[in-house]
């Protein structure tokens, strides 16, 4: 039986890991959602309407009414739909988890970003900070905040699985466009473990693209970028 | 309402907006707290402890439990204290997404063309800066107008998440327009904000906690070297 309908649309981008963030907990709710793809060299009215000052996806719209920013949308479904929640219930959880999703797109996030970005001679500096930014992650799981946890929300998937996990995939796919290791399994196994458990689920392996798709789209900005680089010197 | 000393402890420093966030929060709801005074250059052992990821200021220490981001700590107050004093939240998931927006867009967008007329070189970029700073405020006044819905705050009656975020910057906002002549909160522009900002800084749970222009140029002057 099909969910009833929430009156939900999602502005989004097949490629875009912050899209991927609000189907995937959209999915987990068990929402129906209306889903238009925005071709973002040619963003559409609907989009410039309801967010004219970032222009960006994923935009959120709840009848009618834009949402904006990711984490903030996932903070409002978890308040408009608190059934499956994503966040914890304590208080102090609760402060964790936004404080982690904050270094994931402060920080782990950037830092991939620039492994893709940089020219050779930059790699290996982008690389390690890469490497430093998931040696913070793998002492949280080791014995921080969530040690002995299979999921950073526990025993499933909560708000830093879907924020953390939603964009990792890049990971894989950056490692063989670039030719680097990223994620090696034996300096990183609890990140590696859970990546993997999380890219199991049924709900993730719904939402992320399949990765000859990644690939090739990864592959398509690098060179695009090394084009515009090189055209600059 | 009180709470047993040495349970709340705030590590911080006078003279940062961010600091001055999880302080007024905390005197919204009534808080008692040991203030934590950094000294300047040189971060305690606490510090480095309590927020080893980032090593920065503010960091709100309850039950020895570090709780770091300003706007994180304030939102962990407005949870932990949710039965005394005011919601700094709205209770609408939809108004609390657009003061969680605005509160967003305040630390990613305007506060860097705030600091941009700071740290400007040349009269031009001084005067770009300016500029950013003045539309991103006309967007302000706006969401002032749509969240206040003619009260006092953008949280109504009482003061809310996006005052804070914004109001956190009052105190440098003054230093700045000292500094440069620029009137950033122009009663000709920004009307309700200019309001706003006079009623903010005067409010109980501020007042206090807002550093005063004077100190805040003299730490400027001491900071730049000048």
């Amino acid at each position: 039986m099909a969910p009833p309908s929430a009156d939900l649309k999602l502005l989004g981008s097949w490629a875009s890991s912050y899209t991927h963030r609000v189907q995937l907990a959209l999915k987990l709710k068990g929402l129906a959602f209306e889903y238009a793809e925005e071709d973002l060299a040619e963003k559409s009215p609907s989009l410039l309407l309801h967010n004219p000052i970032y222009k960006k996806v994923p935009v959120l719209l709840h009848r009618g009414r834009p949402v904006l920013e990711s984490v903030i949308i996932l903070h409002y479904l978890d308040e408009t739909w608190p059934d499956v929640p994503l966040m914890p219930g304590d208080p102090y959880d609760r402060a964790l988890a936004r404080f982690w999703c904050h270094i994931v797109d402060d920080k782990l996030g950037p830092a991939v970003g620039a492994v893709f970005a940089s020219p050779s001679e930059g790699q290996a500096a982008a690389v390690e900070q890469v490497h430093e930014n998931l040696r913070l992650v793998e002492r949280e799981l080791r014995d921080g905040a969530f040690a002995g946890r299979r999921f950073f929300g526990g025993d499933k998937i909560g708000v830093l699985d879907v924020v953390l996990g939603c964009g990792s995939y890049w990971l894989a796919v950056f490692e063989e466009v670039m030719e680097v290791k990223l994620v090696d399994p034996e300096a990183f196994p609890l990140f590696h473990s859970w990546l993997r458990d999380f890219e199991e689920q049924e709900e993730v392996k719904a939402i992320i693209p399949a990765i000859d798709r990644l690939l090739e789209y990864a592959r398509g900005v690098r060179q695009m970028m090394l084009g515009l680089s090189s055209q600059q010197q | 309402m009180a709470s047993a000393a040495g349970e709340v402890r705030l590590i911080g420093a006078w003279p940062s907006p961010f600091v001055l966030r999880p302080r007024v929060a905390l005197n919204l709801k009534g808080v008692e707290y040991e203030f934590l005074q950094e000294k300047f250059g040189e971060k305690s052992e606490l510090l480095l402890r309590s927020n080893p990821v980032y090593k920065k200021i503010p960091v709100l220490l309850h039950h020895d439990k570090p709780v770091c981001e300003s706007m994180i700590i304030v939102e962990y107050v407005d949870e932990v204290w949710a039965t005394t004093g005011q919601a700094i939240l709205p209770a609408d998931p939809y108004e609390r997404a657009l003061h969680r927006f605005w509160a967003v867009y305040v630390d990613d967008k305007w506060f860097p063309s705030m600091f941009g007329i700071a740290k400007a070189e040349t009269e031009e970029a001084k005067a770009e800066s300016a500029e950013q700073a003045w539309a991103g405020l006309k967007l302000l006044e706006e969401a002032f107008e749509k969240l206040s819905k003619g009260k006092t705050f953008f949280g109504g009656d009482t003061i809310g998440y996006v005052d804070i975020a914004l109001g956190a910057y009052l105190g440098w906002a003054k230093v700045i327009e000292q500094m440069t002549g620029l009137k950033l909160l122009d009663e000709e522009k920004t009307p309700l904000l200019a309001v706003w900002a006079e009623r903010f800084c005067a409010h109980e749970a501020v007042k206090e906690v807002m550093p005063e222009t004077e100190k805040l140029m003299e730490f400027a002057k001491m900071r730049l070297g000048k």
